[in-house]
């Protein structure tokens, strides 16, 4: 079931023009007898906004928890701008990772949950600044104003000394996409970041993002069932089936003519949903 | 003396005190059990003097040490001419401190019991008796029997405490033991191993089955 | 009431005010045992160690399933039957302590348990290290939940300090007793160290409730 074939497949850097900023080269991910991942390849570009799509159980979630070093992959390697995510060089090899190696390389990436999974502890600033204070070592000064100016970003601003549960889940998400931004992260990642919202506020989550991707140049990766929102903003649509991807192409080419029998299904399977 | 004479002179002392601990831990039960129901419905009835009664009964003894209760029911009680002998005072002083904390556990059951359920009751012009007996408490048992476990577990720790009225239990016979000659490690080791494996292997396991059972009785499993 | 006395009252009272003074100092030192260690039986069950989580459940288990005035005979005499000699305040803390640092430990296993598994990814999502987790994500997430059986045992450790008089650790029972055995009344200081217990113990539990509450408010959950 799983290859393992040898690291020595895969290079210690990517180099040269156009290195992708997040690359999967044949990544597998199981649990148990289930193949959740099979043989992944996947580029997304800098810069590049990918949606991925697909039923659940497909796989899509899981491609954004590897990114985040939440779930371990079984074989394959992943790299981030250019270096190995999973695995660390080791003399003329690659070996997995260990948890400094993951540490530097997880300050590139940032997150954003289904269900915000904001500090309830803390108010709305002191979530976004607890990653630039603790882990990037910024002063309190510093980023209190990054924080502030992030918070403005997404309209939080007013909201800023309120703590989660006084918070809509539209506004904790919007809390939740400052914070992750305080980092400064080069790839952003989007769970389903509306999935647990009520319909009413779905678009000021969405708002926010259309702003990112307008206004800045992050390279981003989003799950989403909002398909009329992945048409708008994506450069890319992913539809994943059964650990892999099925199709791919532009918003226009997937959506408004899709190859694949399947995938041809589950985009009037959902048309009907709604 | 090696551990196994030590055990070959004195196992029949410890097994006979075993068996007076459980004993105890079985009547201590059966009174727990069933003051525990009685001052826990009490606690809601709508009478305030039934009320007080219980709560007067249950903050005395969830307030006061099992020790202390069990002292004043052994030394104090005979002056207002009740007295028990030493057995029964202990299993009675055990029964009713942990009658208190199981009080407790059946108020929270039967308020944990969802309102619907009330309601179905009362609409099924049952009355209030029947309402409580045929479909209240038989959930409410549902809810509170992981609960009884670890009282349960308490209950045999706390007929440990009897043997300071000189029942001659696991705790007397070991520390008798200790007296004469001096090994308190297997002495009292082996009665802290005997505890456990009461409470593990015999108390713990027939919790869960009755766990088990209840809820298969019930359409549950 | 039948046989009360009431000058015999007032003439043990200081007596047993004064052993008060020593119930409640072995309570907080007990307690005080028992909130650290039993921190420290709680995490050594989160180690990705399985053989230390199955040690020290099983240890944890043990001293939770028997009787706490069997562990501190046991203490107080297999000391010396090794040569090490433990005066009675010693082992009694030693297994006072021990033992509601088993019964901590659980509640502390509860609380981290109650912490969401999305609170650990956003932390690792932030780049939070373990330690910075514990101390600033999950630990103050943790402590309201646990508050609650905290002060259960508090009251409880309370409570079980009369049993430290069997290796004549001169709390209240002890001095009950030894009045008892001077004087042959057993009426008045018995129900008077019940009634003191009553006294101390129902509005600490009634302060500890208000105490939870406050917390809850404090770190901004409801």
């Amino acid at each position: 079931m799983m290859t393992n074939e040898s690291m020595s497949d895969f290079p210690l850097k990517l180099e040269g023009d156009n290195v992708p900023m997040v690359s999967f080269r044949k990544v597998t991910k199981s649990s148990g007898s289930l193949v959740v991942l099979d043989a992944l390849d996947l580029d997304v570009a800098e810069g590049e906004m990918v949606t991925v799509i697909g039923p659940s159980g497909s796989g899509k979630t899981t491609v954004l928890r590897m990114l985040m070093t939440l779930e371990k992959i079984n074989s394959g390697v992943i790299y981030v701008d250019g270096e190995p995510l999973t695995h660390m060089p080791n003399g003329s090899g690659l070996v997995p990772a260990d948890s400094r190696h993951l540490r530097k390389m997880r300050s590139k990436i940032g997150m954003c949950f289904q269900h915000f999974n904001l500090f309830p502890h803390m108010t709305a600033l002191e979530n976004c600044m607890e990653g630039p204070v603790h882990v990037l070592g910024l002063s309190r000064k510093e980023a209190r104003e990054r924080s502030e100016e992030l918070l403005e970003l997404v309209g939080m601003a007013d909201k800023r000394d309120q703590h989660p549960s006084r918070l809509s889940g539209g506004q904790q998400q919007r809390v939740a996409i400052a914070r992750a931004m305080a980092m400064r992260p080069k790839v952003m990642l989007f769970d389903e970041v509306t999935s647990a919202l009520d319909p009413e506020v779905i678009g000021e989550v969405t708002n926010v993002i259309r702003k990112l991707v307008a206004e800045h140049n992050l390279t981003m990766l989003m799950v989403t069932h909002q398909m009329g929102f992945a048409k708008d903003i994506s450069d890319r649509v992913c539809f994943f089936y059964g650990g892999s991807i099925e199709e791919q192409g532009t918003p226009e080419q997937l959506f408004g003519n899709p190859q694949k029998e399947r995938t041809q299904q589950f985009l009037s399977a959902v048309k009907e949903a709604i | 003396m090696t551990y196994f004479e030590f055990l070959a002179q004195y196992g029949d002392r410890i097994l006979s005190g075993t068996l007076v601990t459980i004993g105890l831990t079985v009547l201590a039960a059966i009174l727990a059990v069933v003051v525990a129901l009685a001052a826990g419905l009490m606690r809601m009835a709508p009478n305030f003097a039934v009320r007080g009664v219980a709560t007067v009964y249950i903050e005395i003894f969830r307030g006061t040490s099992l020790l202390v209760q069990l002292y004043w029911i052994f030394f104090v009680l005979p002056l207002f001419g009740i007295t028990m002998e030493k057995f029964t005072a202990g299993f009675v002083a055990v029964g009713m401190n942990l009658g208190a904390y199981g009080a407790e556990l059946v108020r929270g059951a039967i308020l944990a019991v969802p309102k619907g359920q009330w309601e179905a009751g009362l609409a099924l012009n049952m009355s209030p008796a029947k309402r409580m007996v045929r479909v209240i408490l038989p959930q409410a048992v549902l809810i509170m029997l992981p609960g009884w476990g670890n009282l349960m577990i308490e209950l045999l720790k706390g007929t440990a405490l009897v043997a300071l009225i000189s029942v001659a239990d696991l705790m007397f016979q070991v520390k008798q033991i200790n007296g004469t000659t001096f090994m308190s490690a297997e002495s009292f080791g082996t009665a802290l191993i005997i505890y456990y494996v009461i409470a593990r292997f015999m108390l713990t396991p027939s919790m869960r089955w009755l766990e088990r059972f209840m809820r298969r009785k019930m359409g549950r499993a | 009431m039948f046989d009360w006395r009431w000058d015999f009252t007032w003439e043990i009272l200081p007596r047993l005010i004064v052993a008060t003074g020593n119930t409640l100092l072995a309570a907080g030192l007990g307690y005080g045992i028992a909130v650290v260690l039993g921190l420290i039986l709680a995490l050594a069950q989160r180690t990705p160690s399985r053989a230390l989580t199955l040690a020290v459940r099983e240890a944890v288990e043990f001293i939770r399933s028997t009787p706490l005035v069997l562990q501190i005979f046991f203490v107080f005499y297999v000391g010396p039957q090794f040569g090490l000699r433990l005066s009675p305040w010693t082992a009694g803390m030693i297994a006072i302590g021990l033992h509601y640092a088993a019964y901590l430990s659980e509640v502390y296993r509860g609380g981290l348990e109650s912490v969401p598994k999305g609170q650990w990814e956003a932390a690792t999502s932030l780049n939070l290290s373990t330690a910075r987790t514990y101390f600033r994500v999950i630990i103050p997430q943790a402590l309201p939940p646990s508050l609650a059986g905290m002060g259960n045992y508090l009251v409880g450790i309370f409570k079980d300090t009369p049993m430290l008089s069997v290796i004549g650790v001169a709390e209240l029972m002890h001095t009950a007793n030894a009045i008892g055995s001077e004087t042959y009344r057993f009426l008045e200081p018995y129900t008077l160290v019940g009634v003191i217990f009553l006294v101390i113990s129902l509005p600490t539990a009634a302060g500890i409730r208000l105490f939870e509450s406050w917390v809850r408010r404090k770190l901004g959950m409801k």
